[in-house]
């Protein structure tokens, strides 16, 4: 051990110093999650990154105890589930956090997502970190479904028959998709098993999106409520102790939320039907995905005409995978300068209207087809709330958004954040920053 | 409640469903039911328990009523000392069933006596044998029955002591029975409970109403076993979630109170 190795100082015992010199996990730690520099004027709505972090880990937790007791067989899958509930000590709770979980996790997703677009997060030079964002929904929709399906009830069986053949409306290679899928020529054995496999293994997937993720948004520095890139040290404050405080608060109060439905409430969110074991033979009235995938299934739905030579089905499930597609794209078909929607008086009126169109998107995504909206105007029935609110969705992101760069005449933006932050919000005073540090 | 319901009432991706299916006569249309009444149960609410009295009844009615179609798979006679049975009633109980078991020494099965492990014998040794004695209508398993309906214990109770006279001018299948708040009206299931179908131990009269209401008191706990030690542990669990958010939140306000802000 020459001094001449030990380069990088840091605090900490001769131990810890010997391992840093040779592998920097101290050094990195310190450098990327506590001296991390973080615009100071974070809201809470920043809490949500932590939480689905945490999320993601209670997820594999509890998903890895669960599948120590769970049996991927059509004949004992639903048995061994009732017996985790039964006889496994604290089954009931390991499933019901994980059901419950997976619920949760949508909601901190969605959350975060919205955030990320009221705030233009997404914008230069942060267009890869969303992107892999639009990454890790994907996963996770892929690894929710699958995960859905191994209790084997009624709606884990209709639902993964509806879903899976969705993918034979691909010209040419449709149908071999899904018996490739299937690994049979209907939702089996074959099915549950492999759908088992992969249901464990998605969640590492999803971690290594993550970690991407993360270094992306290490490199380009976080985003925060105004917009403005932070100028200097008085407009940021160090991740830790700052942000690891904010975000412990956060995450406390939102698995009190969680807790409440875990243990009070556990099947709020779930469909009944599914305590019913899978019967083949058996249609159930309603077949319905899981509430976070409702505004996707009215967009499918929606698309109930055939468009030029596309066929309604094909149409719709393109129509479904585009809404997800957008997002893709979203870096570059806003094209306003201003990231914030607080500085864009006309975007802001359109987020809450986006915002809107997807949770009446679910609503629809949840009812018969052709049950009327209101009562006494049976002439408006769902299906054309669907068509308005599908075509309002695209209409948003590939029409509005894009002439909103060019027709909206964005408010002046702060020079800096310490500037609105300290200097009471008024924004274009000419104050300079005054320094902030007082203790 | 708004999401549930919505699910509950929502749609079926028919046109997109390419696997033949057979709709069983359950599955008519599941709108015009008759609505179920709220009911005040006992297990209802974060400190809401077992009613074991009105639990203990419902176990006599399902032996002695239901179980002569319903099986109870998921249950196990131990369970039963959940319900404050002692070894010895609940060995008793076990032992008027008879499970195959083996084989045995000489390869051979042979029938025995139910224990206390044994899961709650089924009238039919499979569903075929089940269907084929009711004409043609598969009887569900019951230990699931209350979470598996949307109106949960409410729709149950409805359902067993909600039997009446088809209204004039309704033609009732051959085989089926009238019942408002059954979707579709029309149940398989003949009218099971009959007035003092059962002779309550307790003394209790033995109305339609109270055996409905004491085989759902029953059913509720055969669906939910974990049910009391999920709320005692739930109520520990947010009270001491409640406390480190606002701890958390004061030591939050304490830190940042020494930056402008």
């Amino acid at each position: 051990m020459s001094a001449g190795t030990n380069q990088t100082g840091g605090t900490g015992s001769g131990l810890v110093k010997w391992i840093d010199s040779r592998l920097p996990v101290f050094s990195y730690m310190q450098k990327e999650y506590a001296e991390f520099e973080a615009p100071r004027n974070f809201n809470w709505f920043w809490n949500f990154g932590a939480i689905l972090t945490f999320m993601l880990v209670l997820m594999i937790m509890t998903g890895i105890f669960l599948a120590m007791q769970y049996t991927p067989d059509t004949g004992l899958a639903f048995d061994s589930v009732e017996r985790i509930m039964r006889d496994v000590n604290f089954g009931w709770l390991l499933r019901y956090l994980h059901a419950n979980g997976a619920t949760f996790f949508f909601i901190a997703v969605y959350i975060h997502m919205f955030r990320g677009m009221y705030y233009g997060s997404y914008k230069g030079p942060r267009e890869l970190l969303w992107m892999l964002g639009v990454v890790i929904l994907l996963l996770l929709m892929a690894t929710a479904f699958m995960g859905y399906v191994l209790p084997w009830g009624q709606m884990s069986f209709w639902g993964a028959t509806v879903i899976t053949n969705l993918f034979s409306a691909i010209p040419l290679v449709g149908d071999s998709i899904v018996t490739l899928l299937w690994g049979g020529f209907s939702v089996d054995n074959p099915t549950l098993n492999r759908f088992f496999a992969l249901h464990y293994l998605f969640p590492f997937l999803i971690f290594g999106v993550v970690i991407l993720h993360v270094i992306a948004l290490h490199v380009t520095g976080s985003n925060n409520p105004l917009g403005v890139d932070p100028k200097g040290p008085q407009d940021t404050v160090p991740f830790h102790p700052y942000y690891t405080m904010k975000d412990s608060v956060g995450l406390a109060v939102f698995v009190t939320i969680m807790a409440a439905f875990v243990f009070f409430a556990p099947n709020f969110f779930g469909e009944p039907e599914n305590y019913l074991e899978a019967a083949p033979l058996v249609t159930p009235a309603h077949i319905v995905p899981e509430w976070y995938f409702l505004p996707f299934f009215a967009i499918l739905r929606s698309i109930d005409f055939n468009i030029w030579f596309v066929d309604a089905k094909l149409a719709g499930v393109l129509a479904m995978f585009g809404a997800i597609g957008v997002l893709f794209i979203l870096p570059w078909l806003d094209k306003s300068p201003v990231r914030s929607a607080k500085f864009r008086p006309m975007y802001k009126w359109f987020f809450w209207i986006l915002l809107l169109d997807c949770i009446i998107l679910g609503y629809v995504g949840g009812k018969p087809t052709d049950d009327p909206v209101f009562a006494g105007a049976e002439w408006f029935k769902i299906i054309h709330l669907g068509y308005i609110t599908t075509f309002w969705y695209f209409f948003h992101f590939l029409i509005l958004l894009p002439l909103l760069g060019i027709f909206e005449r964005p408010k002046p933006l702060p020079k800096s954040i310490s500037e609105a932050v300290l200097g009471g919000g008024t924004s274009g005073s000419a104050a300079t920053a005054k320094p902030m540090e007082k203790a | 409640m708004g999401i549930v319901c919505n699910l509950r009432r929502a749609a079926a991706a028919t046109g997109l469903i390419t696997a033949a299916a057979l709709i069983s006569t359950s599955a008519f249309a599941a709108g015009d039911a008759k609505e179920v009444e709220d009911q005040d149960w006992h297990f209802e609410g974060i400190f809401g328990t077992v009613d074991k009295a009105s639990a203990q009844r419902g176990l006599q009615v399902y032996l002695e009523v239901c179980a002569g179609c319903h099986s109870l798979k998921q249950v196990a006679y131990r369970n039963l000392a959940d319900l404050g049975f002692t070894e010895a009633e609940i060995k008793a109980i076990a032992a008027e069933y008879e499970v195959t078991d083996g084989p045995n020494d000489e390869g051979e099965m042979f029938q025995r006596a139910a224990i206390l492990a044994d899961a709650f014998v089924s009238p039919f040794p499979n569903n075929e044998a089940a269907q084929a004695s009711n004409n043609g209508a598969l009887p569900p398993d019951l230990s699931l029955q209350v979470k598996a309906h949307a109106g949960g214990a409410d729709y149950i109770y409805a359902l067993l002591s909600g039997y009446a006279d088809a209204p004039a001018g309704t033609d009732v299948p051959n085989g089926l029975n009238y019942n408002p708040f059954f979707p579709g009206s029309f149940i398989a299931m003949p009218p099971p409970l009959a007035e003092d179908g059962v002779e309550y131990s307790d003394g209790t009269k033995a109305s339609i109403e109270q055996m409905a209401w004491d085989v759902v008191s029953f059913m509720q706990w055969t669906a939910e076993p974990e049910m009391e030690q999920r709320k005692k542990m739930g109520f520990k669990v947010v009270l001491f979630l409640i406390i480190l958010s606002a701890i958390l939140y004061a030591a939050k306000r304490k830190m940042w109170s020494n930056l402008d802000h």
